[in-house]
């Protein structure tokens, strides 16, 4: 190289002087979302993919592409298998990521093995595309246990029901990590409405002030329950929140698993390599109702859902992958057939009655039991056993 | 069948179709906002949907969205800015969606709204209702099924209530948008789809026409007894007329006292029945260490003992997180659990 001036350490400062843009462009989101693909399936020319100096992205390698797009069909089985098990009463409720697997998929991928993801309700997909059992993702919503997995098998946070704070848990992994010295990144994941919360702001604070490699990634589905983005932020995207923390911020189309691939892999690349925190969102579309307790025609007419079927991120990653060579038939019922096999598995599995003790109540409260504890299960103890001798 | 209906009798009211919890509560904050402009109604998903159990059905079509409106995500939010929008002379009526989500708030609830009036020494009041749908028994996921009253009638300055009955949800909800002190107000989620055959205009005429009887700070005896009274309120109400009804059978009078109003606290009618029937069994969901029905036991033992026949039992949740759903069956006190205390009070025979 030889290049005579010294490349500056500081990744802003890199930034302005490669690009020749200030600080504070180099932190706002492209002017446009990040996509690759179009809904049709083709490749975009680089003019057209909504990048601009500072935002270029690489186009991940072929079986990079050919494995993610297996578990986006994995995912989208596993969603809509989950749904039909709700309606048989076989799951008390499930909030299904049906439209937005690509995000799912992609948050997941993006991760080295010793990296950490926390998720919320929504994330199953995500969760399990991670390492995690399917069976073991569903039994908080058989409703077994509040959580059916241990975060430090996979490194996957438990599924958080109150909103947004998990991410402060994000902060707080990636900051033990750096005080030891460790590499890891941390991949937050949270939905539109949840950036209003007070713990979004702080998370971000925190992970900006103390330079850690947080990657917070926003699904934005346009939707809180029934409350729609227009009236939930008046920031011209929620990428832009990032730079009032001091950090980077990119918004990519959230049906487009190559454009996901590509952000947000650079994102933990530069989270890891420069350890500070960067923040993407996602758009996307929720396809189905909050959750089965939810009525969607409320608040949102057909028509808009209908437009979103056009955009679905599976059919858009088959087309790109049949047009580029890179699924064939055969490669496409292989796939087939291995979403059919989780999908067999986990109904099995949801139709075995599971059994739970119902004496373990007390027995994960504290680590060591106390004594009121104890007596209570007692009590718990001495009316199951009434209960078996009754006639 | 013919479906005419039959004309009621002259000078009688055709009986009372049933009206929901959910009905009476709605009813509520519609007549509250025609009574008064200054009621603002306003949460998460409150507006165009009606809120998760419809509570503010409707009232966003009828009322525009400067009465019924919802906001961002945030529940301190919520509750900050009705503190502000209080002290410049609105009666905000917030909604937290479940009974866990109020947490964020909670800064906001335990550091202003329960104080402002007293660290102003007066000056500033905040009549503000939170609205919270809480406790377990419908399947909830986790977080969706605290019953936190306890945080709140331990925190000076805030004023408690829960109804049990339709007609409870409909007066006590206008007593408390009425009140010029902050209400937190608990609806059990177990009792919105609960019915009686209460007529909702009447019970209007009757709160804006006539003298009401005032339920803050008033319990109710909800069934009569002599052998021994059990003091519950929300949720765990039904639970112990159940109870009742059983020990009826077995030949044992319960008497059932519903509180309604946790703060202020009605001591007397408590302390009546007590003496009357000198044995006790206090009913609630939520955790029984360090909660609502301890504070009850210490009240009933400070002012009966002399009348007690037997140690007061408590009927509570255990001191475990609320179970997923497949366990809330054992965490719930049940009728057979309320038996048992009630077999426990040194009978003599
Ligand atoms: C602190 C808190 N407040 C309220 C709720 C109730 N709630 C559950 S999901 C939801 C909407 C979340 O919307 P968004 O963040 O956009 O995520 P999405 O469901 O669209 O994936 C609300 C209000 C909650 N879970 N936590």
């Amino acid at each position: 190289m030889s290049q005579t001036v010294e490349t500056p350490e500081d990744p802003i400062l890199r930034a302005s002087q490669t690009f020749g843009i200030t600080p504070e462009q180099y932190m706002l989101p492209a002017r446009g979302e990040i996509r690759m693909v179009d809904p049709t399936g083709r490749l975009l020319p680089a003019e057209e993919q909504g990048t601009e100096p500072g935002h270029e992205y690489p186009l991940p390698a072929g079986d990079v592409l050919l494995g993610a797009y297996e578990k986006l069909v994995v995912g989208r089985r596993v969603n809509d298998q989950n749904s039909a098990l709700v309606r048989q009463g076989r799951m008390a409720v499930y909030p299904s990521s049906h439209g937005q697997e690509a995000c799912q998929v992609a948050a997941a991928l993006c991760l080295k093995e010793g990296d950490w993801l926390f998720p919320t309700y929504r994330d199953t997909v995500a969760v399990m595309t991670k390492g995690v059992r399917p069976l073991d993702v569903m039994s908080i919503f058989r409703g077994e246990w509040h959580g059916g997995y241990d975060p430090h098998e996979h490194h996957v946070g438990i599924q958080s029901t109150p909103l947004t704070t998990q991410l402060l848990h994000a902060v707080g992994v990636a900051h033990a990590a750096k005080l030891r010295g460790e590499d890891t990144v941390v991949l937050a994941m949270c939905g539109d409405g949840a950036t209003s919360e007070g713990d979004f702001h702080e998370a971000l604070n925190f992970a900006a002030v103390f330079k850690l490699p947080v990657v917070f990634f926003v699904q934005n589905n346009g939707y809180a329950i029934s409350v729609p983005l227009s009236q939930q932020s008046a920031a011209p995207s929620l990428a832009h929140k990032a730079v009032g923390y001091g950090m980077a911020g990119e918004r990519v189309d959230g049906n487009d698993l190559v454009a996901l691939l590509a952000t947000l892999g650079r994102a933990v690349d530069l989270a890891r390599s420069e350890s500070e925190p960067l923040l993407v969102e996602a758009h996307t579309y929720r396809m189905q109702a909050h959750t089965n307790a939810d009525d969607a025609t409320r608040y949102r007419d057909d028509a808009e859902v209908q437009e979103w079927i056009a955009k679905d991120p599976v059919t858009r990653m088959r087309a790109y992958l049949a047009g580029e060579g890179l699924l064939d038939d055969a490669a496409e019922q292989r796939i087939a057939a291995a979403a059919e096999d989780v999908a067999a598995a986990l109904r099995d599995g949801m139709n075995a009655d599971v059994q739970v003790d119902p004496r373990e109540l007390f027995r994960h409260v504290y680590t060591e039991q106390t004594p009121q504890l104890a007596e209570q299960e007692q009590i718990l103890a001495a009316e199951l056993a009434r209960e078996e001798t009754a006639p | 069948m013919s479906t005419l209906q039959a004309p009621a009798p002259s000078g009688q009211t055709p009986a009372a179709r049933p009206a929901t919890f959910a009905q009476a509560l709605n009813t509520a904050l519609a007549d509250a906002l025609t009574a008064d402009d200054a009621v603002v109604v306003f949460g998460e998903d409150v507006g165009t949907l009606g809120g998760v159990f419809r509570i503010t059905d409707g009232l966003t079509q009828r009322f525009g969205r400067t009465r019924c409106f919802d906001t961002p995500l945030a529940e301190s939010g919520i509750a900050g800015m009705a503190v502000g929008m209080a002290m410049n002379r609105m009666r905000p009526v917030i909604e937290m969606q479940f009974d866990a989500f109020a947490y964020p708030a909670f800064e906001q609830i335990a550091s202003h709204i329960a104080k402002m009036h007293n660290r102003t020494r007066g000056a500033v009041t905040l009549p503000i209702v939170i609205r919270i749908p809480y406790a377990g028994g419908i399947g909830g996921v986790e977080h969706h099924c605290d019953s936190s009253e306890a945080y709140y009638a331990h925190t000076p300055g805030l004023k408690v209530f829960t109804p049990a009955t339709v007609e409870d949800a409909y007066l006590m909800l206008r007593e408390a948008i009425d009140s010029d002190d902050p209400v937190v107000f608990f609806e059990p989620k177990k009792l919105y789809w609960s019915k009686a055959p209460v007529d909702l205009a009447e019970l209007r005429d009757r709160y804006e026409n006539r003298a009401p009887e005032r339920r803050e700070g008033r319990a109710v005896v909800a069934r009569t007894g002599q052998d021994a009274t059990i003091l519950t309120y929300g949720p765990s109400v039904p639970t112990a007329l159940a109870a009742a009804a059983a020990a009826e059978a077995e030949g044992r009078s319960l008497e059932v006292v519903d509180l309604r109003s946790i703060v202020p606290f009605d001591d007397e009618t408590v302390a009546a029945s007590v003496r009357r029937t000198g044995r006790v069994v206090v009913v609630a969901e939520a955790p029984g260490f360090a909660s609502v029905a301890a504070e009850i036991v210490a009240r009933v033992q400070e002012r009966c003992f002399h009348s007690l026949a037997a140690p007061v039992r408590r009927v509570t949740g255990f001191d475990i997180p609320y179970p997923s759903p497949k366990l809330e069956e054992y965490y719930l006190p049940s009728v057979d659990r309320i038996l048992d205390a009630v077999d426990d009070l040194q009978w003599e025979d």
